[in-house]
């Protein structure tokens, strides 16, 4: 095909390659568009939607050669806007992070700022507090770990038990969630970490179908499918935000009327911190001799065991560091949703903050937020696609790599280097 | 554990690791030559299982009553239309990435198989799809005094069909110009497009013949199962994703073996423990194997070289 379209003259190559687009797809949509399987009385009839066939066709011809000529005639022009995107100097992005934290510190305070839209963002804000922590695992460790969510779910049960059980309170329960959850991935960590990357990447996958099935049959400590309720709410040093608690209220303690917003408020205000907390250890700690070590074996590993590193204990750091903010994360969850259950901890959850990771440029703090903004915050928007949002979410995943295959903002460059080249950024993206 | 629970049970087993075998081989072999997880691979199994289903409705809906020919007929249905889609999928979603960072291929693929499961269930609905049987007769063997061993005669054709296949793809890999082409790019991409061999060709004709293998496995799954949804690849693709890893990813002989313990384990696990925890039966033999064998158990220990 390739050297058909080297002798024709363009726009007839493309027509070419349009029309064979089409032929594909129609061959694709004939027996799963094309057909439906009805359930009858007597057992599955067809219903035949032909048409459907037709229009698919069109639709991947029309696309396929607007494609080919946008990348003919309109692409060069638009080269020199793109590639301009990781271009951006460092400080601009420094200034930009801390604008960033400042808007969302002040934007509850926004007159548009109503109820759903500070939901929604505190669900983003979750996402971008565990796309920061598996980044200390992927983009600075540079550890495939595709069971993040494992630890996620650890952390929320690890609450739901902690306070139901021993009736501890949210804040002593975040720490123990985060060991807990650290204490797991030391668990797995240790025999696994020896392996390299892809099966590192198939052992987390099954580790995290573990913890899903375990929570799906022990019944008798997590209730299996029908998930715990009535997960105890967090308090602000001890005052509550519900209209009437054993304690004082929050709203009884500062004289306010009571509303349920304050606690939407408070819970946006906590995941925030949260949130702040870890993207300010994994910049800290890339400046401290653990970070770089990371670093340094994401780079070269062979290079730092000859040079007497032990790359079992240093990846270990990074898996458990990284598996205990999602243990954090997960308490938070817990204490938001009032109610988990195994199904919040899928394995579309671990591909999302994944692609989130990886989208937002492994290694970018600020592209993980865009990121997250980007996958989990519009589909929010756009609920009313409903039975689409899911298709549209994987297509998006596609056509995201295919524009941006390494992710949205770039920045991969080792932290110390000793002769700064500003030019080697995107060389070092192994 | 008696001797006529042991022989069923492996019966048993060597179906399921028949599907296993027959998926973990696209698996494997893309890994083998792009070194990727093609991770919509499970997804295309149950795009087979789809294509075969809706084949045999359309046959009983034209009149035809021969079930060995309805068999044939959508067999060779399955794993034409679902070839398509294992190229579609690598030309969409894998060529352009070819030579970008490892992790966009791979997210790639995550992408592409939540399209390819959300696609069928729009498509197709998501109530759970399920048919009569086709396949009837069973043979039963005395084993011992009062004890017996059944074998259906589907079980039997999914066996035999697939070592007929496995033979066959063997010998393709072995003995043919595109086989060659096959192992020479596995070695070295770069080299055997120096030499002549069209590197995108070989890879497009891998993933062709990765989704017509996991066609059949899904063709065999309803008939074996009858009953199919939308979800069906994602736990299938793991397990025989693990089964080719098991075997020593990269390795052809190594996916079928792997298969075949995977459906072992599978078979016995009920018979000895809880049900509900086989799957992690299944991973838990996969993270022992690699910790005591990384390479799998076929596999080439590989020498990195700095």
């Amino acid at each position: 095909m390739a050297a058909a379209a080297r002798q024709l003259p363009p726009p007839v190559a493309m027509l070419r390659d349009a029309a064979l687009a089409a032929v594909v797809a129609a061959l694709l949509a004939i027996p799963l568009l094309g057909v439906r399987l009805v359930d009858n009385a007597s057992g599955l009839t067809l219903d035949s939607r032909l048409p459907l066939v037709l229009y698919a066709a069109a639709a991947v011809f029309a696309g396929r050669l607007l494609l080919s000529m946008g990348g003919r005639y309109v692409a060069p022009s638009l080269r020199g806007l793109t590639s301009s995107l990781p271009a951006m100097p460092r400080n601009s992005l420094i200034v930009f992070g801390w604008l960033l934290a400042l808007a969302a510190l002040l934007l509850p305070w926004m007159p548009f700022a109503e109820r759903s839209l500070i939901d929604k963002l505190t669900l983003i804000l979750i996402y971008v507090m565990l796309g920061w922590g598996l980044n200390i695992v992927v983009g600075l460790a540079g550890l495939l770990d595709l069971g993040y969510v494992a630890f996620y779910a650890i952390g929320a049960y690890a609450y739901a038990l902690f306070s139901m059980h021993f009736g501890l309170s949210f804040w002593i329960c975040l720490p123990l969630a985060g060991l807990m959850a650290a204490l797991f991935g030391i668990a797995l960590g240790f025999p696994v970490l020896r392996l390299r990357g892809d099966y590192l990447a198939i052992v987390t996958l099954g580790f995290g179908e573990i913890i899903r099935v375990v929570l799906l049959n022990w019944q008798a400590v997590t209730n299996g499918p029908n998930g715990i309720t009535g997960i105890e709410r967090p308090t602000l040093f001890g005052l509550s935000f519900s209209r009437s608690a054993d304690g004082p209220t929050f709203a009884d303690f500062f004289g306010i009327e009571y509303s349920p917003v304050q606690r939407v408020y408070f819970l946006y205000y906590l995941i925030l911190a949260l949130a702040l907390l870890t993207t300010a250890f994994a910049q800290r700690i890339r400046r401290l001799p653990t970070g770089r070590a990371w670093e340094a074996l994401r780079e070269d590993e062979i290079a730092c065991r000859s040079l007497g590193m032990n790359p079992v204990t240093v990846k270990l750091s990074a898996f458990a560091i990284g598996a205990s903010f999602a243990g954090l994360a997960g308490s938070f969850f817990a204490t938001r949703q009032g109610f988990i259950s195994p199904e919040s901890f899928s394995f579309i959850e671990s591909a999302t903050i994944l692609a989130i990771v990886v989208l937002g440029g492994m290694g970018s703090q600020i592209g993980i937020v865009l990121a997250a903004v980007l996958l989990v915050g519009l589909p929010e928007w756009f609920r009313d696609l409903s039975e689409y949002r899911m298709l549209v979410f994987g297509g998006a995943m596609v056509v995201i790599m295919l524009w941006r295959p390494q992710g949205l903002l770039s920045r991969r460059e080792p932290t110390i280097l000793l002769d700064p080249k500003p030019a080697r950024a995107e060389a070092t993206v192994p | 554990m008696t001797i006529d629970i042991f022989l069923q049970q492996l019966v048993n087993g060597l179906t399921l690791g028949a599907f296993y075998g027959l998926i973990a081989l696209g698996y494997t072999m893309v890994y083998g030559i792009i070194g990727m997880i093609n991770f919509a691979h499970g997804d295309v199994y149950m795009i087979g299982a789809f294509v075969a289903l809706i084949g045999f409705v359309v046959l009983s809906t034209v009149g035809v009553v021969s079930v060995p020919l309805a068999i044939l007929v959508v067999l060779i249905m399955a794993m034409f239309f679902t070839a398509c889609y294992g190229w579609a999928v690598e030309r969409i979603a894998y060529r352009p990435l070819r030579g970008s960072p490892r992790l966009a291929p791979l997210i790639s693929a995550i992408g592409m198989s939540i399209v390819l499961q959300n696609y069928v269930q729009i498509a197709q609905g998501a109530r759970t799809k399920s048919i009569q049987p086709i396949v009837h007769g069973q043979y039963s063997f005395e084993v011992g005094p009062g004890a017996h061993v059944t074998i259906s005669l589907l079980q039997i054709v999914i066996i035999v069909l697939t070592v007929v296949l496995m033979a066959g793809f063997t010998w393709v890999i072995r003995s043919t110009s595109l086989g060659r082409a096959q192992r020479a790019t596995e070695q070295d991409a770069t080299m055997a497009a120096l030499l002549g061999v069209n590197v995108n060709r070989t890879i497009s004709i891998t993933f062709v013949i990765g989704a017509s293998l996991a066609a059949v496995a899904g063709m065999m799954a309803t008939l074996y199962y009858g009953v199919i949804d939308f979800y069906i690849g994602f736990i299938a693709g793991i397990k025989a994703f693990t089964a080719a890893v098991l075997g020593g990813i990269g390795s052809l002989p190594g996916a079928m073996l792997g298969g075949l313990i995977i459906g072992l384990i599978e078979s016995f696990w009920p018979v000895f423990f809880d049900l509900a925890y086989r799957d992690v039966a299944v991973f838990g033999v996969l993270i022992l194997v690699l910790i005591f064998r990384p390479t799998g158990l076929l596999g080439r220990p590989e020498i990195e070289k700095v």
